[in-house]
């Protein structure tokens, strides 16, 4: 049985190629380009050799110290975020409605955060903080605690992290409700006639066919946060000093505050290549996933 | 070419690039001449050829960045030609990438 092969398909890759070629592939070259090489603008350079990248892994530079400092605050921001918004997607998918008008209220009202441009969420957040004319800010000081996103790390830092749930547990919440949705009810009715509590068929039965659309909300919700930029620039604007300058803010600093291209450009290649492998061990892990999943299938 | 001078091409990154691109060439060439199927390795996850280039670039990276931050990019030699070449240290991480390439084509 011979299959009929039609390379002409190619010709209909063509447009997507040439339009990456242009707003990736070129860009990207510049940028390593750059990562050798020193400007003071003019476009005019000079070789640098591997001078950035050394400087950008030696922590005892100020690019290497500014570049571990805002990694080490990204990690922790993102971890910080994924504990919180996953479970408590889950707990609010598990709490929605099944039937009724509930349902279509319940997916409206959750899908409002999504659907705001990011630098209007970050000026939502930045006045609903504010002491003197902040709906939390105000509430917040009268009950009081002594909160002020501008001058204090801890109040910035909270600030950003509940910016972020309220922004994105939404999304985790409507992929574990599609996952739910998903499950049929003969396993519901086998587990009420084996008596299972409440736990029990959470455990048994909607976590493991939860287990895919939780590995991408991880995934989506990871390279978001790692990449976060304009909510926090709009807040906090990286501060107060840099306790919330993540590495994105970071970047744009170097590569438009400064003018530093060669450090920018060195900062984004190591940058893109951690995003990289992230991205791989995250889709190997879930593709492979469910393919285990067929193959037991199979087997059974 | 004046118009590429916005790019600020060097000659060490055009021979950067050429390569990679001929490494592509070459793979796409490979997968049309002598089409493969996936196979399970030491990972246990299906690979072909290409995702076994794709690992082992990056791999590569990850190797020299290790190299600059942990070790440096001092001269090891230098090379009788002319005034004398120095050889960077860095060519081991090189060699080692190399030598790991070989490694994951076989076995992941």
């Amino acid at each position: 049985m011979d299959k009929t092969v039609n390379q002409k398909a190619w010709l209909l890759v063509l447009p997507v190629f040439l339009i990456v070629a242009f707003s990736a592939i070129l860009p990207l070259m510049t940028v390593v380009n750059y990562s050798v090489q020193d400007t003071f603008g003019n476009n005019q350079f000079f070789w640098n050799g591997l001078g950035w990248f050394k400087e950008l892994l030696d922590p005892s530079t100020d690019l290497g110290s500014r570049f571990f400092a805002s990694l080490w605050r990204n990690l922790l921001f993102s971890g910080i975020i994924l504990a919180i918004e996953v479970p408590l997607g889950i707990v609010v998918a598990l709490s929605m409605p099944r039937q009724g008008w509930g349902v279509a209220a319940c997916l409206v009202i959750l899908a409002l955060p999504l659907l705001i441009p990011w630098n209007v969420v970050g000026t939502i957040w930045q006045i609903f903080g504010r002491p003197d004319i902040g709906l939390l800010g105000y509430v917040l000081n009268h009950m009081g605690f002594d909160y002020n996103y501008v001058s204090n790390d801890f109040d910035a830092w909270a600030t950003v992290v509940v910016m972020d749930v309220w922004h994105w547990t939404s999304l985790v919440t409507l992929l574990c409700y599609a996952g739910l949705k998903s499950i049929p009810d003969a396993y519901y009715q086998a587990a009420q006639i084996d008596g299972a509590s409440r736990w029990a068929v959470f455990k048994a039965i909607q976590l493991p066919k939860l287990h895919r659309v939780l590995l991408i909300a991880v995934l989506l919700r990871f390279m978001d946060s790692f990449m976060i930029y304009t909510e926090p620039f709009v807040v906090t604007g990286g501060g107060p000093g840099n306790s919330t300058t993540f590495i994105s803010i970071e970047l744009v600093k170097i590569a438009l505050g400064q003018f530093d291209l060669g450090k920018a450009a060195a900062l984004s290649l190591v940058y893109n290549l951690i995003i990289i492998i992230v991205c791989w061990v995250f889709y190997t892990v879930m593709t492979n996933a469910g393919a285990d999943r067929q193959a037991n299938k199979g087997v059974a | 070419m004046s118009s590429f001078a916005w790019m600020a091409w060097t000659i060490p990154t055009a021979i950067f690039f050429v390569l990679l691109a001929a490494t592509l060439a070459t793979m796409t060439w490979l997968a049309i001449a002598y089409p493969e199927a996936e196979r399970f390795g030491v990972l246990r996850i299906p690979t072909t050829r290409g995702d076994r280039l794709f690992i082992s670039l990056i791999v590569a990276a990850v190797v020299h960045l290790l190299w600059i931050g942990f070790v440096g990019t001092d001269p090891i030699a230098t090379l009788p030609i002319g005034e004398g070449i120095e050889v960077a240290s860095l060519w081991i991480a090189t060699g080692i990438s190399l030598v790991l390439a070989v490694i994951i084509f076989r076995t992941v």
